[in-house]
């Protein structure tokens, strides 16, 4: 099948490209457009460490297809500092060792600030549920659940 | 090793300034904003994907392969089969430091006479595109003839059962075996008198559990980029924990001197033993071979779960005997452990556990290392310990409640500490286990009420820990800060361990110390990051390597005051004459001798190159509450702690990590993790969705508790800690579970149809 | 060990020796039991340790060496 041409913007930077039309966005970003920041752990939606924002909405990019990106706009780990500023969530998840391998901290990185900025003042359940499509297999995500608690009181307090 | 190193000096002998302390992780930003590269996020230029074609059968003879048609496809630049590798003896050999026997490694890399499991490697194909690939993996025609399969091991160990490799004799068994069979090998280790350690015991309890093979469950598939030069040299970029075992293995795979293979390990997204091995890069290599062109593979998660190594899968019979007051009499225990197709289970460290926490007289433990249509297994934490001690952990735990007698102080009574005989050979030197269960006794969880079908339950671990070949250099460099390059990969946070003792020992600030993680041509031979033995001989290098850097920059000094060494000290981040009898000179800091390197005689560094020896055996506890429902059978986890001695936590973040890490994974291992077959022999759950790992919401918070008795071996008391907390928690979920049915259960995973059906039997 | 043994004394300075005192009183030990075995020496675990001292009354472990996660 022909490549189709896709317009899209990431982290508020337009991009063009040629897409396969069965590749996914998670291709697309790690191989065309050379963000690896988002990471491969499945492929089928199960582990979340190609979470991404897209229009607002946090998905897996594995699940959405390159050519869907058409129009959008997509926010990815690569975009979530400000210059040399870390967003509050970075900082805690360093200051609470919240990630051991950090194969799974983009994912969870972008999924949790998604979180926040719908709920602010989440319970530690609501956390835990939120964060349910994240898989992580080093930390027992106690420190993860803390960083993200302790970043919501930050950014409130900011 | 040089073992006149002043070891020794505790952590209260002075004040510690990073030792102990959280410090920031070198290489946290990069990971908190994406940048830090994985196995997969590599590319060169001119770069093919490989990919791999996997045998749908678990058992079938290979009558042809034929590649024609993939060869054909445009776009299609090799591929390889069975006949790319070399055949090698039947032998183990040193590799490394393992023992390796590379008949099996290259029948396992790519299988030859026959496929033993679903998922076995059969060719693969590098293209231009991914897609490309897949299609040409649809044209290679490959002939079966498909044979009966076992996947069971005790259905492997019977008479009759289907033969895996019909040149497989028992070995450890008089006389020696005439047939072949699925049994690689017999172990005995043997203690005391167990006939009447029996006869001396009042209760007698014997059981036999089962536990399926489950998998590390890293979130990273295995991935790797390889380039072959025309000269004969290769570059490997892969995901490992060890690039040194990954270069003595590929070389003699791929046929080439060691030295021509330059292994690169990528940042690591996990690993827990199984990434100690290898699979795909070897063919990476023989693919680049055939095109001299960069090649990538990376593994699915489909892959991953049919074709990597998951560990053992269990059959344990344990047998103890007590006294009416407490104290265990006779141990004994027959272990049968699945290896896959290939020999080699963790069966033997399982025996060498099984009953090392406690203090007994009269041991015997026989160990069965079972052949299956399964993947050969691989290390997961621990290895073997973990089903053997979950099966010991339970019986003991019955009979202290036989007896009316606290498990804990059950346990207490019969704990191992210093001077007490192993069965697997030596007397303990100093070890925590009593301190670690009296820390347990302590704790407010061990006093919070319970309520209905609520349970509490307690298991208790032992694990060795090593040391091993390690390489450290400390480069100083010009303006004053460090480069401390180490051949140990970080899976989670080392780095700033080693910063903090490099910085103890320096006297700076550990914000000086940039850590690399080298490359093998960089520096010697280091051994895997496994077994748990970063921080300590890692460490141990690391600081041997500090204290060389301090006594040449001393020598410098020395020299520039034209005084003897002897008469230079280093305190605080400086040089300084020992006493005013040495002269009077001001101190001269490390930035300022850095300074004037080039005119006292050119680059400053600190080297060293040890095989650590003496790693301080770790011993930990799990008391977890649950609550079951009794109507579905699912289990809650209420409240779950980790009591555990590092001998000294060195980064106590990190060591936490490991604690709360281990625990929800033997969480998952307790409740729903397994391989699950079918009829056909072929993997049914090979995704995250089907084999299912704990998830954020299935959680409590997991409590920790650092229990601090020192290794004299090391400088700061370090023992390890990543392999010990991955053992109490089997059993102390089973403890729970049981405590919570008032029932025993005596099979992992305890899911809930399994739950309901013990509950169904009991109420019968 | 080999014929049943299980303990022995022999006179040695360090565990190379010890090696090929076992060696010679049982020729049947396979040469990678050697490559593959660690030893204990009071109460500390030697994975590889051909050099290391040995004194008077030491009391010596064999083990088979381990490897880890
Ligand atoms: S890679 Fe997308 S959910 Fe796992
Ligand atoms: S930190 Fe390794 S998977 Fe989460």
């Amino acid at each position: 099948m022909a490549k189709q041409h896709v317009t899209t913007t990431v982290n508020n930077d337009e991009f063009e490209f040629l897409c396969e039309p069965k590749a996914s966005m998670l291709d697309v970003l790690r191989d065309e457009l050379n963000l690896t920041g988002s990471k491969e752990g499945c492929a089928t939606g199960d582990c979340g460490a190609c979470s991404v924002v897209m229009d607002g909405r946090l998905v897996c990019s594995c699940l959405v297809l390159g050519v869907e990106m058409e129009g959008k706009s997509i926010e990815t780990i690569e975009g979530m500092a400000d210059g040399e500023k870390l967003h509050p969530l970075q900082q805690q998840f360093l200051d609470h060792a919240a990630l051991q391998c950090g194969i799974c901290t983009p994912g969870v990185l972008v999924a949790a600030k998604a979180l926040l900025e719908k709920n602010p003042d989440p319970t530690e359940t609501e956390v835990r549920y939120w964060l349910a499509g994240n898989l992580c297999r080093c930390t027992g995500y106690d420190k993860i659940i803390r960083a993200v608690m302790d970043a919501a009181k930050e950014m409130r307090a900011a | 090793m040089d073992n006149s190193m002043d070891v020794g000096y505790s952590a209260d002998d002075k004040e510690l300034k990073f030792v102990g302390k959280r410090t920031n992780r070198p290489d946290g930003v990069d990971k908190v904003t994406g940048r830090a590269r994985f196995g997969a996020d590599a590319r060169l230029p001119g770069m093919l994907y490989g990919k791999i074609l996997r045998s749908p059968h678990a058992h079938a003879r290979i009558i042809s392969i034929d590649t024609s048609k993939a060869e054909a496809l445009s776009g299609v630049k090799a591929v390889v089969t069975r006949d790319d590798f070399e055949d090698r003896d039947s032998e183990f050999v040193p590799a490394g430091e393992m023992m390796v026997n590379y008949r099996d490694m290259v029948r396992n890399i790519m299988a030859r006479e026959k496929v033993l499991y679903d998922g076995h490697a059969v060719a693969a194909v590098a293209a231009t595109s991914v897609t490309i690939a897949k299609q040409a993996l649809k044209l290679i025609d490959v002939q079966y003839e498909v044979l009966p399969h076992v996947i069971d091991v005790v259905e492997a160990m019977a008479p009759g059962a289907p033969l895996l490799h019909d040149d497989l004799f028992t070995d450890g068994v008089e006389p020696k075996p005439t047939k072949p069979s699925n049994v690689a090998k017999r172990l005995e280790f043997n203690m005391g008198d167990i006939a009447s350690g029996f006869a001396e015991a009042d209760e007698i309890l014997e059981k036999t559990f089962d536990t399926k093979p489950v998998h590390q469950g890293y979130i990273e598939p295995h991935s790797c980029l390889a380039s072959f030069s025309e000269n004969g040299s290769a570059e490997l970029w892969c995901s490992t924990q060890g690039q040194y075992l990954v270069r003595a293995h590929c070389s003699k795979l791929v046929g080439m001197e060691i030295s021509k293979l330059r292994v690169t390990p990528s940042e690591i997204g996990g690993g827990f033993g199984g990434k100690t091995v290898v699979f795909i890069e070897p063919i990476a290599l023989a693919l680049s071979k055939k095109t001299y062109r960069p090649i990538k593979i990376t593994m699915t998660r489909d892959e991953v779960f049919r074709s990597s190594g998951p560990t053992s899968g269990g059959n344990v019979r344990v047998k103890v005997g007590i006294t009416k007051d407490g104290k265990i009499m006779a141990c004994e225990a027959e272990l049968k452990y699945q290896a896959g197709a290939f020999q080699g289970s963790s069966v033997q460290p399982g025996c060498m556990c099984a009953f090392a926490p406690y203090d007994v007289a009269n041991v015997n433990v026989i160990g069965w290392d079972v052949l299956s249509n399964r993947p050969k297994v691989a290390a997961y934490r621990a290895p073997g310990a973990p089903i053997s001690e979950y099966a010991v952990e339970c019986v003991i735990d019955e009979l202290a409640e036989r007896i009316g007698m606290d498990p804990v102080d059950f346990r207490l009574k019969n704990a191992a500490k210093e001077g007490t005989q192993t069965a697997y050979g030596p007397k303990f030197g100093p070890v925590g286990f009593v301190e670690v269960l009296e820390a347990t006794k302590a704790l407010d969880h061990y006093k919070i009420p319970l309520g209905p079908n609520q349970g509490r339950g307690i298991g208790s671990g032992f694990w060795f820990n090593i040391g091993g070949e390690t390489c450290v250099n400390l480069n100083v460099n010009e303006d004053g800060t460090l480069t401390l390059i180490t051949g140990s990969p970080d899976i989670g946070g080392s780095r700033a361990s080693m910063c903090n003792m490099a910085a103890e020992e320096l006297g700076i600030d550990v914000g000086l110390i940039n850590p690399i993680i080298a490359d093998t041509s960089v520096l010697g031979f280091n051994f895997l990051s496994a077994g748990s033995r970063t921080t300590f001989a890692c460490g141990l290098a690391t600081i041997e390597a500090a204290r060389n850097a301090i006594e040449n920059m001393r020598k410098r000094v020395a020299q520039l005051w034209d005084i003897p060494l002897d008469a230079v000290v280093w305190e605080d981040g400086a040089a300084r004459p020992a006493s005013s009898n040495a002269g009077e000179f001001e101190p001269m800091t490390l930035p300022e001798i850095a300074k004037i390197a080039p005119k006292t005689g050119g680059p400053i560094a600190g080297h060293a190159e040890i095989n650590a020896q003496g790693a301080g055996p770790g011993f930990g506890t799990h008391m977890v509450d649950v609550e079951v429902d009794k109507e579905t059978g699912h289990v809650k986890v209420l409240r779950y702690t980790v009591i555990q001695d590092a001998g000294k936590a060195i980064h106590p973040s990190f060591v936490e990590g490991q604690y709360q890490g281990g625990a929800v994974q033997c969480i998952g291992w307790a409740l729903n993790e397994e391989y699950v077959y079918g009829e056909d022999g072929r993997l049914q759950n090979s995704g995250f969705l089907d084999y299912r790992i704990p998830l954020a919401s299935d959680l409590p918070m997991i409590d920790t508790k650092i229990v601090e008795v020192p290794n004299p071996n090391h400088p700061y008391g370090v023992r390890g800690v990543g392999e010990t907390p991955i053992i109490p928690g089997l059993a102390a979920m089973s403890n729970a579970i049981s405590n919570a049915l008032g029932l025993r259960m005596s099979e992992l995973p305890m899911s809930p149809p399994k739950v309901l059906k013990a509950i169904k039997e009991a109420s019968v | 060990m080999a014929s049943g043994e299980t303990e022995m004394e022999v006179e040695a300075t360090s565990v190379r020796q010890i090696f090929r005192h076992l060696q010679e009183r049982f020729p049947n030990i396979k040469s990678h039991m050697v490559d593959d075995i660690a030893v204990a020496i009071d109460g500390t675990v030697f994975q590889d340790a051909w050099l290391e001292k040995v004194t008077e009354n030491s009391e010596v472990y064999l083990l088979p060496r381990i490897g880890g996660g």
